[in-house]
């Protein structure tokens, strides 16, 4: 999910005006090569597959959940938000996230790409490899499938009790206050060939060009967001999807309050084969998350494939097998739930960790996120309907701050790259990994902290002027009926 | 005329039925219900929420005789419903004041 990708890298640099120097202290660039078909078709189905995570992936699974009278208002909430999330990426949202904010552009971009201005079908832009480009659409459609399933992925956390308008205002403000930013101070940055061309620029300088370039240098490194110039590394969205998703999740789930009857009336899932199937969409669509957000058709992208099977495969295995032993049978919802579990703890880790260490991360994520879901919920009593606390919030700071260990070579991982040592060629550089875990631990408190701020500000603001809940009576009868007039199911 | 409901269990249906056919009695209603008199019911677990499930499946049959032939037709189904464990089920039987075929419109015995 992850593109730290910043086109205006290889666009003039006069688009910048605080990288002027560039300007002066470059050498001549090279034109940059067109994109290759082979990254250009990976990314198309890549993104494809992040939309079907989506829908139908992510609505049957949440859906199969709910009480059937509820069940079609599952459906329309992700397929709304969905369909909302894309105009709102287009017109504004991607130069919220991708673009230099100027004064602020530690915590957020700018305007300069509202409604895509600039860009057309030939714009290029970087990927994480010296001298290979993509197309900026690619990236836009990529990384807009991302703005889609983030807020969808919150409405889990207060099913069967929120109003459908309320709901829809809740995710164009809160992407605009918490998740554009987030996925600028966190994927935002100049680009490998950027910072390649000015420390080879710093190298081939003497005397006093030597301190410009040098400043050149620093300038572009800056040109980032706050959590990447801090280092921390998230390859495909640990904290700009999942734990942003979960805290806002959890805060709304309390704010909103609980379903009524919960915790003296039955509420079983309506039908766990379709949280099975929506469950298994979601771990083929996954190879779409994290592989593209490779940005191209490397070793790398297989790496994070590699990941993405084994990961998950030990959480599901670890949920079941705790189950097993603390309730006496091994559950579908359960093995369900830790594969999903598992994919979310491996996503920041997925281009960085080695198999083995993904295994390990995966059997950590099923057993504590069914701690989270079972024990510790009950013990609060909140009611996160779905678990998105549970699962993405909780499964996302442990593959965050988990990432820092697996990325270590030691354990098998890949290591950081560093593109100004060896101008036009990324080598790994030496790996500190206290300093590194502490570095994650320190984005995943920003971002924590940063979610919590927006998201109560919000639900309170919406509650005030719109109404969160609908009425009792409403929610007794379902919202299938009262807010969409419909059933889903006629038999 | 008396009407028999029966709650059985659900795969003593075909049973039921072929007995109740054989002793000439055609035509039934069923309807899939649930219910517990002294069965127990089970536990289920959804992530962290556990519930107590005391109803079971059952199904229920209601079948319109002749006074004359109600013992027979209760003794059949007995025969054929019972497995000798909890949760056999029950056999009601109450008094029937009018019955009509739609379909020519006869009446009492004649209908059923």
């Amino acid at each position: 999910m992850t593109s730290r990708l910043n086109m205006h890298a290889l666009r003039a640099a006069g688009v910048l005006g605080t990288l002027a120097l560039l300007a002066l202290a470059a050498p001549a660039l090279a034109a940059p090569p067109p994109p290759n078909k082979g990254d250009t078709a990976f990314m198309f189905i890549s993104t494809v597959l992040v939309l079907f995570m989506t829908v139908p992936g992510l609505a049957l699974f949440y859906g199969g959940l709910v009480r059937s009278k509820n069940m079609l208002s599952v459906l329309m909430q992700v397929f709304a938000i969905t369909c909302v999330m894309m105009i709102v990426w287009v017109t504004y949202g991607y130069s919220l996230a991708f673009t230099n904010g100027g004064a602020l552009n530690n915590y957020v971009g700018g305007l300069s790409k509202a409604f895509l201005a600039g860009v057309n079908a030939e714009s290029l832009g970087a990927t994480f490899s010296n001298g290979v480009t993509m197309y900026e659409y690619t990236f836009i459609v990529f990384q807009m499938t991302f703005a889609c399933i983030t807020p969808a992925l919150i409405v889990g956390a207060f099913a069967e009790r929120v109003k459908f308008s309320a709901l829809i205002v809740f995710c164009v403000l809160w992407a605009t206050f918490c998740y554009f930013p987030i996925a600028h101070m966190v994927w935002y940055w100049a680009g490998p060939d950027a910072l390649g061309d000015a420390a080879k620029a710093v190298a081939a300088a003497t005397g006093d060009a030597k301190v410009k370039a040098q400043a050149a240098l620093d300038a572009v490194t800056a040109d980032a967001g706050l959590l990447f110039q801090w280092g921390a590394i998230d390859f495909a969205g640990g904290t700009v999807v999942h734990i942003n998703a979960g805290v806002a999740g959890l805060i709304g789930a309390l704010m909103i309050g609980r379903r009524v009857g919960y915790g003296k009336e039955a509420m079983p899932p309506h039908s766990l084969v379709m949280t099975m199937i929506g469950a298994a969409m979601l771990w083929v669509g996954w190879f779409g998350f994290n592989c593209g957000s490779n940005l191209e058709a490397n070793g790398t992208a297989i790496a994070a494939m590699v990941n993405t099977f084994v990961a998950t495969a030990a959480a599901g295995l670890s949920w079941m097998l705790v189950e097993w032993m603390a309730k006496g049978k091994p559950s579908l919802l359960g093995l369900a739930s830790g594969v999903v579990a598992g994919l979310v703890a491996v996503t920041p880790a997925s281009g960085f960790a080695g198999p083995m260490g993904s295994i390990v991360l995966g059997l950590v994520a099923g057993a504590v996120c069914f701690v989270f879901c079972t024990t510790i919920k009950n013990a609060f009593g909140y009611d996160d309907s779905l678990d998105v606390w549970g699962i993405h919030g909780i499964a996302g700071i442990l593959g965050a701050i988990g990432t820092g260990f697996l990325a270590n070579p030691l354990f098998g991982g890949s290591g950081i790259l560093d593109y100004t040592s060896k101008p036009g060629q990324a080598v790994v550089a030496n790996y500190d990994m206290m300093a590194q875990v502490m570095t994650q631990a320190k984005a995943v408190g920003v971002t924590v902290v940063w979610c919590a701020i927006v998201s109560i500000v919000l639900y309170k603001l919406i509650d005030l002027v719109i109404g969160l809940r609908p009425s009792i009576e409403k929610e007794r009868e379902g919202l299938d009926i009262t807010s969409h007039g419909e059933r889903a199911y006629n038999s | 005329m008396k009407l028999i409901t029966a709650i059985i269990k659900p795969f003593k249906l075909e049973e039921v039925r072929q007995a109740l056919t054989d002793l000439g009695f055609e035509g039934m209603t069923v309807t899939e219900v649930k219910g517990y008199g002294r069965q127990k019911g089970h536990t289920e677990i959804y992530r962290g929420a556990e519930y107590a499930v005391s109803f079971l499946p059952k199904i229920k049959i209601e079948v319109v005789v002749p006074s004359a032939g109600a013992d027979k037709a209760v003794a059949a189904i007995v025969a054929a419903a019972k497995t000798g464990q909890i949760g056999d089920g029950k056999i009601f039987v109450a008094a029937i004041e009018h019955t009509v075929r739609i379909r020519t419109g006869e009446t009492d015995d004649a209908a059923i």
